[in-house]
């Protein structure tokens, strides 16, 4: 018996290639949603898996608030090129030339405009019926009661309350013109796993991972990164900090944390004993009660 | 650099190769449930301090007391502020010996269809009973649900236990309760651990509070129980799901194998085509191996050009899923339009999507007391078993012994809802007795060993052994009592402890009441089954030496053995050879009518379908052919003792 025991990783391992393979034989357009995240890579990775020795059946789709980092840019480019992936870049033309920005407009409305009905209007544009998304059960509460294949009608709404049963792996694919579904074959991951992958996989992942030091702004405990015109207060300044970004955003609402992780190896070790979420550092999560909630009901992921 | 554990020490192996427990809970605040999973969590460090932070936060806005842990797991606003669940949660959480996912559901009766939704992923399930109310209607809907969706392993989890002042009567008194309400179901695996989740009473170790406890706390138990055993690795059954192409112009066949083993090299067939090919290579996510099993996500290429398509499966010609167009089935109805009889809708089996239709509903069932009552209608949370026409022949088993090939979901093709989880029950088992069927009620409660069953285990090594059951079939004549005195004669001189039971000396004395007719025969083979059970969990290995013509019944003796030892051996030889042999001039008087239902003669004989050893005893000896059993046991390590 012991022969055929399955480690953690390979059982999630063999859900998540099982979730991406159905989308892919019973939807008629779907695409990819790449964030260029650690979570984003290994979505790749187990797609690449799922179709070997075929290519990918699908295309990668980046919604581009603009306001990513540079080195998440970089890395993007590099990364679809070295995997001969297509990639579609739907950046927010129209409101972008507006300089829309979190300082001018608060992060609700900007998340609003910048992802939320960027990805309407990509979704709509490409006529995809289904989408994959990196997201993971463990991330935050109300992410832990989404289904893996989660409907969207028409308008992208996610409605909580009245969301199809999903027993035993068996998937409901089924959507009329004009509905979607978000499909999230990393559900069951949580952070540790995703980064024993990388390192079990040998997945390339941004650098800005990684503890070096960078300039930071320290701001009531919190680290933010000079990569943009960031407003500064009275008195502040950049300084030299020695940290890693835990979660990769846009760069006026995503913080760093302190950690000398430098390698792989090391950052496990330190999510092994740290006490905080990961998403800690994310400010959009925490604008009002239940807003991841709120934001996904209105059409994001 | 291997992918093999380097060292336990190292972080980056830590949990990498330990292995995932599924759970479900079910239930409300009122329960204690989150207050438990609040505790596990919180014991395994599965808590970070912002969320804790912005529980209190919401609790105070909530004016509850304190930090209630139920905001852990209510992710939705409308359950934070009503303080219910409505939908399942997962979460995570490890500790260095498993990772664990806790399927958490709401309790109510109008969740019924969540707690199946839950429990249908299931490795094992804790039933909450809070000791100062007794067992509840919600406990025991609970534990039939788990049972219903196949769930081995069940822990009653008798919380509260700080409000009965740690008595040991408490404990026993809830026990027994649900003790004469278990017995009706079937759980092969069940424990009982007294516990205060509150205060942390037996949740991670002993509590010297209840110091008359001698089982294993929560978390150690859920750390320790073995689920390796409950995947199917015999039967080979892998559905396509897609057809890749290689950029060489290759088809690779792509799926996740349901159940079974499959190797490089090995003959199999295709349903629905009945085609036999060669499997000639196959891949592991993407790699190439020699081998696959269940759940594994491979691909398959294959020796011959045979047209393949999604919803094919592949078997082996030796053991097939039965193929119908007729199907025998519970039903979870999930929606609030009830089920119509006669309409069409669409079923989702493995990667087939058929039409279909409920040509009768028989009866639904009560969870909480299991009451069947005929009903004209099944609605949003009934449990009711149909019988369905399907417009396609669907290629599926038994649930109780594939959870993957035995379930299917009903989607309504106008709303494109899922309105049903469905079970494929075998036909006539449970229209004559309850839900389940009476075989599975009794089956092999004691059978699986549990961890820290002491006695089980000193027997085995005072014996150096582990009991099975050598079922030997076959004609009258076929020479089945010799090869069972002759394996009897060897097991003995080798020391090992082993007796016969025979069709004739059981009919002259505990089974003599019995006939030969259908119905007689199969009392007879459960009777004897019994026997073996008895002899098996007293140590001793038992040869089984009977005619047991009957498919059916001899499924039903492996239910009541259990599956791990009960071995299957045709005894084979052609009807001619054994009426020519004739020892006890039996067929001589069938043919001359002077016997009734004599099996080969009057009666039909059901050869096995995937019998564990196959024995010509036209062309071997009877030394050859107690042989091979005994390699048999030996290859199964039978004859050791191992701990």
């Amino acid at each position: 018996m012991e022969n055929y025991r399955l480690s953690q990783l390979r059982l999630l391992e063999a859900e998540s290639i099982d979730i991406i393979r159905e989308v892919a034989s019973s939807v008629e357009r779907p695409v990819l949603l790449y964030s260029v995240g650690k979570d984003s890579s290994v979505l790749v990775h187990l797609a690449q898996k799922a179709f070997h020795p075929a290519p990918l059946p699908f295309p990668l789709l980046h919604v581009d608030t603009t306001l990513k980092f540079k080195e998440m840019y970089e890395f993007r480019d590099r990364f679809v090129r070295s995997i001969g992936a297509e990639l579609r870049v739907h950046g927010s033309s129209e409101v972008a030339g507006t300089r829309i920005n979190p300082w001018a407009l608060g992060t609700v409305k900007c998340c609003s405009i910048f992802k939320t009905q960027a990805l309407l209007g990509a979704m709509k544009e490409g006529k995809y019926d289904a989408a994959f998304g990196g997201a993971r059960r463990d991330e935050e509460k109300s992410r832990a009661k989404e289904r893996v294949f989660s409907f969207r009608d028409e308008f992208g709404q996610w409605d909580p309350q009245n969301q199809r049963p999903e027993l035993w792996g068996l998937y409901n694919t089924l959507v009329n013109k004009g509905e979607s579904l978000r499909i999230f074959p990393l559900s069951n991951w949580t952070e540790l796993d995703i980064w024993q992958y990388i390192h079990l996989e040998k997945i390339p992942v941004v650098p800005m991972y990684f503890a070096k030091e960078r300039d930071m702004i320290v701001r009531e405990g919190r680290l933010i990164p000079m990569d943009g015109p960031i407003p500064l207060k009275d008195g502040e300044r950049p300084e030299k900090v020695m940290c890693r970004f835990r979660t990769l955003g846009c760069y006026p609402c995503t913080g760093a944390v302190r950690s000398t992780a430098a390698t792989i190896p090391a950052i496990i070790e330190e999510l092994m004993s740290v006490r905080d979420s990961e998403r800690i550092t994310r400010l959009i999560d925490h604008d009002q009660d239940a807003s991841m909630e709120q934001k996904k009901r209105e059409g994001y992921f | 650099m291997t992918n093999q554990p380097d060292n336990s020490q190292n972080p980056v192996s830590f949990s990498r190769e330990a292995d995932i427990l599924r759970f479900t809970t079910a239930g409300s605040v009122d329960d204690g449930k989150s207050t438990l999973i609040g505790r596990l969590l919180y014991e395994a460090g599965g808590l970070y301090d912002d969320h804790l932070a912005s529980l209190r936060g919401d609790s105070k806005r909530l004016l509850r007391e304190g930090m209630d842990l139920s905001f852990v797991t209510d992710g939705l606003k409308i359950e934070r502020e009503q303080g219910i669940t409505i939908d399942v949660a997962y979460r995570y959480f490890s500790t260095p010996r498993r990772n664990f996912i806790i399927a958490d559901t709401p309790g109510h009766e109008q969740y019924t269809r969540n707690m199946a939704t839950g429990a249908s992923t299931a490795d094992l399930a804790i039933v909450l009973v809070d000791v100062s109310r007794g067992v509840t209607i919600q406990s025991r809907r609970h534990a039939f649900i788990a049972s219903l969706l196949g769930i081995r392993h069940m822990v009653i989890a008798v919380n509260k236990m700080d409000l009965v002042g740690y008595q040991e009567e408490a404990f026993l008194k809830v026990r027994k309760e649900f003790e004469s309400f278990s017995t009706r179901l079937s759980i092969p695996d069940l424990e009982y651990i007294p516990v205060s989740a509150l205060c942390g009473d037996n949740i991670v170790s002993h509590s010297d509070k209840m110091p008359w406890f001698q089982g294993i706390p929560l978390l150690k138990h859920l750390e320790n129980v073995r689920i390796v055993g409950d995947r199917n690795l015999i039967d080979l059954r892998f559905p396509i799901q897609s057809v890749l192409r290689a950029p060489n112009g290759v088809r690779h066949y792509a799926g996740r194998l349901a159940s079974g083993v499959v190797r490089v090299g090995e003959d199999v067939l295709i349903l629905p085509s009945h085609r036999k090919t060669r499997v000639k290579g196959l891949t592991v996510a993407g790699a190439e191996e020699g081998m696959a099993f269940a759940p594994q996500s491979i691909a398959l290429t294959l020796e011959d050009e045979i047209d393949i398509k999604r919803g094919d499966m592949v078997v082996r010609a030796g053991n097939m899923p039965k193929i119908s167009r007729e199907m025998e089935a519970i039903l979870v109805w999930m929606d609030r339009v009830p089920l119509q009889t006669g309409k069409v809708y669409a079923i989702k089996h493995t990667t087939q999507t058929i039409k279909a239709s409920v040509s009768r509903l028989h009866f639904v069932i009560a969870p909480a007391t299991l009451s069947r009552s005929p009903a004209g209608v099944l609605q949003l949370n009934d449990i009711g078993r149909v019988s369905l026409s399907l417009f396609k022949p669907l290629f599926c088993d038994e649930y109780s012994r594939n959870r993957y090939t035995g379930s299917f979901i009903m989607i309504d093709p106008l709303t494109n809802m899922t309105v049903a989880a469905g079970m494929v029950i075998e036909r006539g088992s449970g229209a004559a007795s309850t839900l389940l069927s009476a075989e599975d009620q009794s089956k092999n409660r004691n059978i699986h060993p549990q961890e820290g069953d002491v006695i089980g285990l000193d027997r085995k090594r005072l014996l150096r052994q582990n009991p099975a059951t050598v079922w030997l079939t076959g004609l009258s004549g076929s020479g089945k009592s010799s090869i069972a005195f002759a394996l009897e004669k060897k097991l003995i001189a080798a020391g090992h402890v082993c007796y016969v039971l025979d069709g004739d000396n059981l009919r002259s004395g505990l089974n003599r009441d019995l006939n030969f007719s259908p119905e007689s025969r199969r009392e007879n083979i459960r009777r004897v089954a019994e026997v073996a059970r008895l002899f098996n969990e007293a140590g001793i290995i038992i040869v089984v030496s009977f005619i047991s013509p009957y498919r059916e019944d001899r499924e039903q003796a492996r239910k009541i053995i259990g599956i791990d030892r009960f071995l299957e051996v045709h005894v084979d030889a052609p009807l001619s050879v054994c009426e020519q042999r004739d020892p006890k001039g039996l067929y001589k008087k069938a043919r001359a009518g002077l016997i009734a239902e004599f099996t080969g003669v009057s009666s039909p004989y059901e050869p096995p379908e995937k019998p564990a050893c196959f024995l010509k005893t036209g062309e071997e000896s009877v030394e050859a052919c107690a042989g091979q059993v005994w390699e048999l046991l030996v290859n199964g390590k039978f004859l050791e003792s191992h701990d």
